[in-house]
């Protein structure tokens, strides 16, 4: 008997080495990502039991939390940890003999860009990374989650992972989105209504109309936030535009491969009749561009609402929301319209691909931001830079009044020196909102690339519907 | 890695929901390259005031709690990155084990590999748990992994779950690579079986 199932359960099946009696199962990984940040006590582990690197070859590194982002970074990193940390990915990638791309190399950028965009991320793999963003590969049918560094060292030393199995999650956008609205707010919204908590445990497949039709960036950026819904994983069954988008990668199969490949990836999608644990539905015609207005992704709200009170909530909410409106410094029913930025970033794994900055520059496009604000665009990778200087992206950032930054994790999280100080407030199109992520007391506003741009060219949060 | 059999310890109360990774230790204590010293970071941003000063508010700087084995947490503790500094940090501290009504998945993980117990009780239970960690240090609760159950200071008795393998491991303190490279036939022959079915992996 053949029982229908989900995708999540094909790509399951074909990476089961083991499974012992208790259910616990060993994983194989076809691609492993490393930055710097999360590896450095795994190598060290390894080399204090001294084993080695199981397959090199499915090992990619590249270092990207702790890189400036300055033009003038070729003269080495300044803060003596961070160097230190890069240093040692430099070291354990050439010694263990990994792929790399250090630095210097135009390729460089966030791990979760640089996989895909070189061909090492493909439809139904299995692929890990020591970064909780590692859902972002899921947009190609990969099944892809983030580590600890135990595990870190775990798959270096064996390409396999200990697991228990999730459980299924559907979600499902129906229907079109309305002008104005992105892959950004579609993910958000979903947190929004499930919770930071209600992915916990699955697995998520996002399905319908409205995903279908996103670009593969797109795709990327609503699974690449999945973790923050509480999944380890977001995934999306690969089609014709993930077949396209993966041809002619520098690691892409190629000829016989290809086809052989291609034949496999066509069988990766949910049965019909395959049953889900949990399943929730949107309707993309209701999703508006939104916004975070506290410390959580799940602090979400249409731009044209008002700043919630405590009272609206909850539980342990209430508290929680009323130490998030002390943290941002909000009033209940203030119009989060009327909400003045100081600072607009935008870059990360989450938006900071090509898409995204020609979505940005559109409404930037021949206008100057509000004097005073602080305003910067941090491409994803040195190749997605380039295409944006290409296609004259670069030269609408700067003479509206954006800093062009080279590629890097940047202000997602100010481990490089681009912070916010106590009390700054910004528009981020990056993922997380938590108090000091941006810098200690710095206040995050969670946007889309558009809705940043609109924020920066008016200095307060804007419905970017009203600029076009 | 340490062994987790029975421990019985002062309970911090952190009832807020959704502590999140970066709370128990922000990015900037991320640059080290080593596992050890992260304790005096922990919490760091609401454990110290902008001077470098303790924050005397906070519960772990209270005298009573500054010794606190395990923390008595809302919903969700440990959401956000998949530093497992935040582990690293909470042993450095010398926390063993974390009772939350929920965690997030990857921290949940972490802590089994650094010789943390996390433990979900349904939230009642917690609730009771929060009332007694209120009398501060006269207030020790025992956690024994072997039976499965948290006694609290009146004696009241918790029965919890906890994955036989991840109990297995943390009992006896070992190491889950060792633990893999034992199969590592299986792993071999998996390996030759996905070259022929999927070559260009
Ligand atoms: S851009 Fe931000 S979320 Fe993405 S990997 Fe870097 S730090 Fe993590």
């Amino acid at each position: 008997m053949t029982t229908a199932k989900t995708l999540y359960d094909k790509i399951w099946d074909a990476h089961l080495a083991h499974e012992a009696e208790d259910g616990t199962c060993l994983l194989y990984i076809d691609r492993h990502l490393v930055h710097e940040v999360t590896s450095p006590q795994a190598f060290e582990g390894l080399r204090m039991a001294g084993r080695d690197v199981h397959s090199p070859d499915k090992t990619i590194a590249v270092p990207d939390h702790n890189v400036p982002t300055t033009l003038d970074r070729e003269k080495g990193i300044e803060n003596k940890e961070s160097r230190i940390q890069v240093e040692a990915l430099d070291k354990n990638a050439h010694d263990f003999g990994i792929h790399y791309y250090p630095v210097s190399d135009i390729r460089q950028g966030i791990v979760h860009i640089v996989g895909p965009e070189q061909g090492w991320t493909l439809p139904g793999m299995t692929v890990v990374c020591g970064d909780s963003h590692t859902a972002t590969h899921g947009a190609f049918g990969a099944l892809a989650h983030g580590i600890g560094t135990s595990e870190v060292e775990h798959v270096l030393a064996t390409q396999t992972l200990i697991q228990k199995k999730s459980k299924n999650m559907k979600v499902e956008i129906t229907g079109k989105l309305q002008p104005g609205v992105t892959a950004k707010d579609i993910t958000l919204a979903v947190i929004g209504a499930t919770g930071t908590a209600g992915g916990t445990g699955h697995v998520i497949e996002y399905c319908g109309e409205a995903i279908r039709d996103l670009s593969m960036e797109g795709r990327m950026t609503v699974c690449n936030m999945a973790i923050e819904g509480g999944a380890r994983a977001g995934l999306i069954a690969p089609d014709e535009k993930t077949f396209e988008y993966v041809k002619g990668r520098p690691h892409a199969p190629k000829g016989a491969q290809w086809e052989a490949a291609l034949a496999w990836w066509k069988t990766l999608f949910t049965d019909e009749g395959a049953e889900f644990d949990k399943v929730v539905t949107l309707r993309g015609e209701d999703i508006s561009p939104v916004v975070t207005w506290g410390t959580s992704p799940e602090d979400v709200l249409p731009i044209t609402a008002t700043v919630p009170s405590p009272q609206d909530f909850e539980g342990g909410k209430v508290e929680a929301v009323q130490r998030a409106l002390d943290y941002m410094g909000l009033t209940p029913g203030m119009p989060l319209t009327d909400i003045a930025i100081d600072t607009v970033f935008i870059g990360s794994c989450t938006n900071g691909r090509i898409e995204d900055l020609r979505a940005a520059a559109e409404i930037l496009k021949g206008k100057k931001i509000k004097e005073g604000i602080r305003a910067m665009v941090v491409p994803g990778s040195g190749l997605v830079r380039a295409q944006a200087e290409e296609e004259g992206l670069a030269d609408i950032f700067q003479q509206a009044g954006f800093e062009w930054r080279l590629a890097g994790c940047s202000m997602c999280l100010a481990m490089n020196p681009d912070q916010l100080s106590p009390g700054e407030r910004c528009a981020a199109t990056s993922n997380r909102n938590f108090e000091g992520r941006q810098g200690k007391g710095g206040r995050t506003h969670l946007v889309s690339p558009a809705m940043a741009a609109a924020a920066a060219l008016t200095g307060h949060l804007t419905d970017v519907r009203d600029l076009m | 890695m340490d062994k987790f059999t029975k421990i019985t310890g002062v309970a911090a109360p952190m009832p807020l929901i959704n502590i999140d990774t970066d709370m128990i230790i922000p990015k900037q204590f991320l640059k080290t390259i080593k596992r050890s010293g992260l304790g005096k970071n922990l919490f760091d941003e609401m454990r110290y005031n902008d001077d470098g000063s303790e924050n005397p508010d906070f519960v772990l700087n209270k005298p009573a709690y500054r010794k606190a084995e395990i923390i008595v947490a809302g919903e969700n503790f440990g959401c956000g990155s998949s530093r497992e500094h935040a582990p690293w940090a909470l042993l450095d501290f010398g926390i063993r084990c974390v009772i939350a009504p929920s965690f997030a998945d990857i921290f949940y993980g972490n802590c089994f590999k650094n010789g943390i117990l996390p433990i979900v009780l349904p939230q009642e239970q917690v609730d009771i748990l929060l009332k007694e960690t209120e009398k501060g240090e006269n207030a020790r609760i025992t956690v024994d992994l072997e039976a499965q159950e948290i006694t609290t200071p009146d004696g009241e008795v918790f029965a919890f779950e906890v994955d036989p393998f991840k109990k297995h491991c943390l009992l006896n303190g070992l190491d889950d690579i060792g633990l893999t490279m034992e199969k590592l036939d299986s792993i071999n022959a998996y390996e030759q079986k996905a070259a022929v079915e999927r070559p260009w992996v």
